[in-house]
């Protein structure tokens, strides 16, 4: 190095680069990175794609650094002697003085010109026996176990453990298959304590019910007497769970992991728009689990939403298009119902819709409705030539973390598809219109009038002429005159927009049952069949792409740019309440993630 | 690939009229029929022969004591002198089957039932046998030593439901075996 100011100015070092951006540089494996100050260890590893095993640590949760997996070998520049230049060395780089003993890289942040070493000899022997702790009291049940093929242990055990166990002694005996809450099965003698469940539990559901009592290898995970695990959020512990000491009774013994394939999508039980991987074998959902998205749900989601699929290949679900009166087949259990033909359910419909004037038409939509529907919806609309076009509100009590008050999972898509502020509007007129007579065909595309929109049998006994179409059968299908199966939110691919203003994409997991169609086809072909023009619309991609063409929020987009962490669209003030609380966790320095 | 040009041999007179291979060739073939017919072929003891020739007269007649000791016959499941049924569903068997000849339906082992800490069993456990190519990896993978390929070979039936093998069927063939690894002792 050169002693003229001038020199030294030019040749910066890397600890003055980097500070210069708020960074500090850190060597992992022998190459130098640079991240932000007060970053962990394990979490600079991870960002520079270096794998370092670990069960306790979670980025959105507290490190208590417990399960000592993540053990490493750290080291930094000794410190120079009073009036002794540190070393450097040909990039400016002090050399590292490696410490002797290893840490844990989940608690630790990093400093500058630090060095981590993940690999080597010291670090590999630390792990083989962290491992082999873990394994003393491990019972060899993976073959029954629900978490095997997804099991953290199974895998580190796999890498790093040592094939036989040298331990001679019984092994402790713990409680197994305690039901520690309804949704909730807990065996304790897979638990490895790493801790997560217990500040899931405290840190993030607010509801610190689990905790440990007993002391040493006798350590064992309980409820707090007198208290169930029964939180909305409890089926998340059994996600963060390494092992197989917390699983979900719901999936318990339906099927082993490998088998399945898993399916990015979104939740639609409310406005959040939690991201979800659907999780399915052949055509069958096995499970639902949340998907990381830092803008919308974290890594979390309510059990009240993740088990609501089972309906998708239940009792009711509608599997055939049906027509009041006399058709190919009656249906048993409805007998006014035969089943039809898809082309002959959609001429039927549009000669009945043509036939009546368009004032004496209304169409209620759904706020459950992709935007791709809703544009169709609004162009079905404008074929009839009515202006009567509502969405049924559905609003329920919200919770303080992700379950949003508006249940509907497309309000904001609505408002922006349809150009209107508010969407409900026409619904009362609607509802005035069909009890006094002056609106005789009804066309309701996906809800219930009866249960959600303040319909009477009555009132829709009065009309010519009901459509409806739906996923599954309910009492508003009862009175229609032509019942068309749709297909359910796993079935279809689309976007919605989400309370916040965040664009998303459904994607299709399963094909839909029985005779079922995609509901943006459905429209289509009721709009080709009134209109009487040839089919330009093909794909879903294309109905995007006309809608990306009218609505100015959607400019530029096509449904593979909306990408599986969405995009956003529209900037609507809302706030998820369980993202207040992560960030503030996060600006407090209390999580990583 | 260097081009080798073969010479052919040059057949004499008596060769390119090939009737001296022919006649040789019948004596030998009538030396045989001869030998049968006194029921003296040669290794018609050591393939079991029905008396004429070397042909073991199937279906009357059977191989069987002959089988090898890992003959693969058709896969069973097998039950502990305990009477456990031994598989715990562990769906590892369908997961590896190369044909995807098997099918389980797992399930929970109720309260009552006295292996109730075992947890879980097969509701439903089908083997397609139509599917069945008999490599055996169903048995190398069982952690629970469940599923034998037995010596079972004829495995026949009138319809494709006939040869699907449901679990009552599977532990029918597959019957009892002892000395296996008792992993659900009562230590467990």
């Amino acid at each position: 190095m050169s002693d003229t100011p001038s020199a030294t100015a030019e040749l910066k070092l890397p600890k003055d680069l980097a500070a210069e951006k708020g960074l500090v540089n850190v060597q992992i494996d022998g190459i130098w990175h640079q991240f932000p100050k007060g970053t962990r260890m394990i979490e600079a590893c991870r960002q520079a794609q270096v794998i370092v095993p670990h069960y306790c640590y979670h980025p959105k949760l507290s490190s208590p650094g417990n399960c000592r997996m993540c053990l490493v070998q750290m080291g930094m520049p000794p410190r120079p002697a009073p009036g002794q230049e540190p070393q450097r060395d040909e990039n400016g780089y002090e050399i590292i003085g490696w410490m002797p003993r290893p840490v844990i890289a989940c608690a630790n942040t990093i400093g500058e010109n630090m060095g981590i070493r993940t690999t080597g000899e010291l670090v590999e022997k630390c792990r083989e026996g962290v491992m082999e702790f873990l394994l003393i009291n491990h019972p060899l049940d993976c073959p029954i176990c629900d978490q095997a093929g997804e099991c953290r242990l199974q895998e580190q055990s796999v890498q790093h453990g040592r094939g036989v166990s040298r331990f001679v002694d019984m092994k402790v005996k713990k409680p197994k298959n305690v039901e520690i809450g309804p949704r909730i099965r807990l065996d304790d003698e897979r638990c490895i304590m790493c801790s997560r469940c217990i500040r899931f539990m405290d840190e993030v559901a607010s509801d610190p019910v689990l905790g440990f009592t007993q002391r040493g290898t006798h350590t064992t995970l309980t409820v707090h007497p007198g208290r169930l695990l029964d939180s909305n959020y409890s089926l998340n512990t059994a996600d963060i769970c390494p092992v197989g000491a917390l699983t979900s009774n719901d999936f318990r013994f339906q099927m082993r992991v490998w088998f399945l394939k898993e399916t990015p999508g979104i939740d639609v039980n409310c406005g959040t728009g939690t991201n979800i991987t659907i999780w399915t074998r052949g055509n069958k959902i096995h499970r639902i689990t949340p998907r990381l998205n830092d803008e919308v749900n974290s890594a979390w989601m309510p059990d009240s939403h993740r088990l609501n699929f089972h309906y998708i290949d239940g009792e009711a679900r509608l599997t055939e298009p049906l027509e009041r009166g006399t058709g190919i087949l009656p249906v048993s259990s409805v007998p006014s119902f035969s089943t039809t033909t898809w082309p002959a359910a959609i001429a039927s419909a549009a000669a009945k819709i043509k036939a009546t004037p368009a004032a004496q038409t209304a169409i209620i939509a759904s706020g459950r409705m992709t935007n791709e529907e809703l544009f169709l919806t609004r162009a079905l609309a404008a074929e009839i030539g009515t202006g009567q076009l509502a969405l049924v509100p559905r609003f329920a009590e919200a919770d303080a973390l992700l379950i949003a008050a508006d249940r509907n999972p497309n309000t904001t898509g609505a408002k922006l598809v349809l150009g209107t502020e508010d969407p409900f509007a026409h619904l009362d007129s609607i509802r005035e219109g069909v009890r006094n007579g002056s609106i005789k065909s009804l066309i309701v595309l996906g809800d219930d009038l009866i249960t959600d929109a303040g319909f009477t049998t009555e009132d829709l006994g009065k009309l010519d002429f009901l459509l409806q179409t739906s996923v599954l059968a309910n009492p508003t299908a009862e009175q229609a005159h032509i019942v068309l199966p749709s297909a359910a939110f796993a079935e279809k691919r689309g976007s919605m927009v989400n309370l916040a203003g965040r664009l998303q994409r459904l994607n299709r997991a399963v094909e839909p049952q029985g005779q079922a169609h995609d509901d943006w086809e459905i429209l289509r072909d009721l709009l080709l069949a009134i209109s009487g023009d040839t089919n330009q619309v093909h794909q879903i991609e294309d109905v995007f792409k006309v809608l990306a063409e009218n609505v100015p929020a959607f400019n530029g987009l096509t449904l593979s740019k909306i990408g599986h962490q969405g995009t956003q669209i529209a900037d609507t003030g809302y706030q998820i309440p369980l993202l207040a609380n992560e960030r503030a966790r996060k600006a407090a320095g209390l999580i990583n993630g | 690939m260097a081009v080798v040009k073969l010479q052919r041999p040059k057949l004499n007179f008596g060769e390119k009229i090939y009737f001296g291979a022919l006649i040789k060739g019948f004596f030998l073939t009538m030396t045989h029929a001869v030998k049968s017919l006194r029921g003296k072929s040669v290794g018609a003891d050591e393939l079991a022969s029905s008396g004429l020739g070397v042909t073991m007269q199937f279906p009357e007649q059977r191989w069987d004591e002959h089988l090898p000791e890992y003959y693969r016959g058709a896969p069973t499941l097998v039950t502990d002198e305990q009477g456990r049924e031994r598989c715990v569903s562990c769906q590892l068997c369908e997961f590896i089957c190369p044909p995807k000849a098997i099918k389980i339906v797992p399930s929970e082992i109720p309260s009552d039932d006295p292996w109730v800490k075992v947890e879980k069993r097969p509701l439903e456990f089908e083997i397609d046998m139509i599917r069945c190519i008999y490599c055996g990896m169903c048995e190398e993978v069982c952690p629970e030593q469940a599923i034998y390929l037995r010596k079972d070979y004829l495995i026949t039936g009138l319809k494709r439901a006939d040869m699907v093998h449901d679990k009552k069927k599977l532990y029918e063939i597959g019957g009892t075996r002892a000395g296996l690894v008792n992993k659900w002792n009562e230590l467990k």
